[in-house]
């Protein structure tokens, strides 16, 4: 029944990725995702793993490194952080659009400036339209559990799309904490070799990749990406049902918890969740309807549950770890409140942006956020809808 | 099964094209009629023409066929029109002019 281990996020990723034994990793070190590809090259140094470990001399030539290997048929894997994610911006869309399901490991950390180490979600968010699957882990056992299933999700014929495993920089990533790792053998079985149908390789079937498509193309080539996204909703679903299986650990698209009488709600990513779920534990002893929804998946966006989920909440404080500059809120309120808007009874909703470059994120923030919105549900008004937790004024 | 570049058109659906537009086959370009960007056209004279061959290894595209040694008439499916073979003809046997036609 698995082994019980303790571990930081970045040790749990790199032990997956033993594991797994990937084809290539091509990475740069960035903190505070530096660890990863640190502890996979020892393992090759080792001999532990068969993987060709490219070192390069820019997160844009590692992006280019998995995308150059994934078209001629390996499974290819990275690690990043903050401006080497945003380094690769460019091929993160060309892995994408040329239907490479390449696995990445994000560790989010601040974009600059002002220069800056710590955790939020600036870099993710700001790929999110890329293409890629966005999985978000609240701890150590999520990160790892989001990376063994992410290549089946990715691999699948019905998506072929990058997916990224996202945790949080220097809380997930480098605070080591108790973690239950499934058998290597186990982990082999279900992740599975990676067998694409046609790859540049394959000498029965010459192929070109990444071509140019003119204006008589290009929206077709996009419509067909869109619909990648959508088939893998389902894939994510049927992936999740056989991890259960296998680990007795459940996961879809958002945890709900303490949702199902609840009047009050945030909707929370990340390791904030819990923190934010002690806050809403100690606020139910004292007999309040508060609870929260975690989202795992972020790309594909999963709107009409949600939605769903939601309804029936009578206020809502959605949590942006990351600005957007839109001067109305930040990037997950905007979805989520969208998300609301055809449904016949929605709850009144606010967005707090918070924990920018490290802040550090305490039950009693949560517990502020929470009062705010008993005093949005008696007043029945939302007031201003973009606020900041935690700033000072 | 993924079509073939040569069977995928303009009026093909976003379902039936290959997975990331991925080409399965050689010499697509011979699909493509790339000659219709020309807005400025060579001609070839061919008395004027010593048969020196400078023209062929200039042209960035296959638009001067040679035939047993010898530069034939300009391939207009694929002449862009960019004047690189009439720039370095020393015989001036290569005439540069607004292409009015459009012939390919």
């Amino acid at each position: 029944m698995g082994i019980r281990e303790r571990l930081s996020g970045n040790e749990a990723i790199a032990i997956a990725f033993k594991q797994i034994n990937p084809d290539v990793m091509g990475a740069f070190p960035i903190t505070p995702s530096t660890e990863i590809p640190q502890y996979f090259s020892q393992y090759v140094a080792n001999g532990e793993v068969d993987t060709e470990f490219i070192a390069v001399e820019s997160e844009h030539s590692a992006m280019s490194t998995c995308i150059g290997a994934s078209a001629a048929g390996a499974r290819a894997v990275t690690a990043t952080s903050s401006a080497g994610l945003a380094l690769m911006w460019e091929l993160l869309s060309v892995a994408a659009s040329a239907r490479l399901p390449i696995t990445l490991a994000c560790v989010n950390r601040a974009l600059t400036g002002p220069i800056n180490i710590n955790c939020d979600h600036s870099d993710s968010m700001g790929a999110r339209d890329t293409g890629w699957i966005q999985l978000y882990s609240e701890n150590n056992q999520e990160a790892y559990d989001n990376m063994l299933q992410a290549m089946r999700i990715g691999e699948n014929s019905k998506v072929m799309l990058p997916v990224m495993v996202c945790q949080d920089g220097f809380i997930t990533s480098h605070a080591i904490e108790n973690i239950e790792l499934l058998e290597t053998e186990k982990v082999k079985d279900f992740v599975g070799e990676y067998r694409p149908e046609n790859y540049l390789l394959k000498k029965e079937n010459p192929v070109s990749v990444g071509a140019y498509a003119t204006a008589a193309y290009y929206i077709e080539a996009k419509r067909a990406q869109a619909q990648a996204m959508i088939n893998a909703k389902e894939v994510i679903l049927e992936v999740a049902a056989e991890f259960e299986k296998v680990t007795g650990r459940k996961y879809g698209f958002f945890e709900e918890y303490m949702m199902e009488d609840a009047e009050e709600a945030i909707v929370v990513i990340g390791s904030t969740a819990g923190t934010a779920k002690e806050a809403v534990r100690i606020m139910r002893e004292e007999g309040k309807k508060v609870g929260l929804i975690k989202i795992r998946v972020l790309r594909p966006f999963p709107m009409k549950e949600l939605a769903a989920a939601l309804s029936h909440v009578k206020s809502v404080a959605v949590m942006d770890k990351a600005e957007s500059f839109s001067a109305c809120g930040g990037p997950l309120f905007a979805e989520v409140r969208s998300a609301l808007y055809d449904c016949k009874t929605r709850p009144l909703m606010i967005n707090y942006i918070y924990g920018l470059g490290g802040r550090d994120v305490t039950v009693e923030n949560i517990q502020y956020a929470f009062e705010s919105l008993k005093e949005i549900k008696t007043s029945g008004e939302a007031g201003e809808t973009y606020r900041y937790l935690g700033v000072r004024e | 099964m993924s079509l073939k570049a040569k069977d995928i058109n303009e009026n093909t659906s976003w379902k039936d094209l290959t997975l990331g537009c991925a080409i399965f086959e050689p010499m697509t370009s011979a699909a493509v009629n790339t000659g219709n960007w020309r807005t400025m056209k060579p001609s070839f004279n061919e008395e004027k023409c010593k048969q020196c061959l400078l023209c062929v290894p200039v042209c960035p595209d296959c638009a001067i066929p040679v035939k047993d040694g010898k530069r034939t008439d300009f391939d207009f499916y694929f002449c862009k029109g960019c004047g690189i073979c009439y720039k370095v003809c020393p015989f001036g046997a290569i005439e540069f002019k607004i292409d009015d036609k459009k012939e390919v």
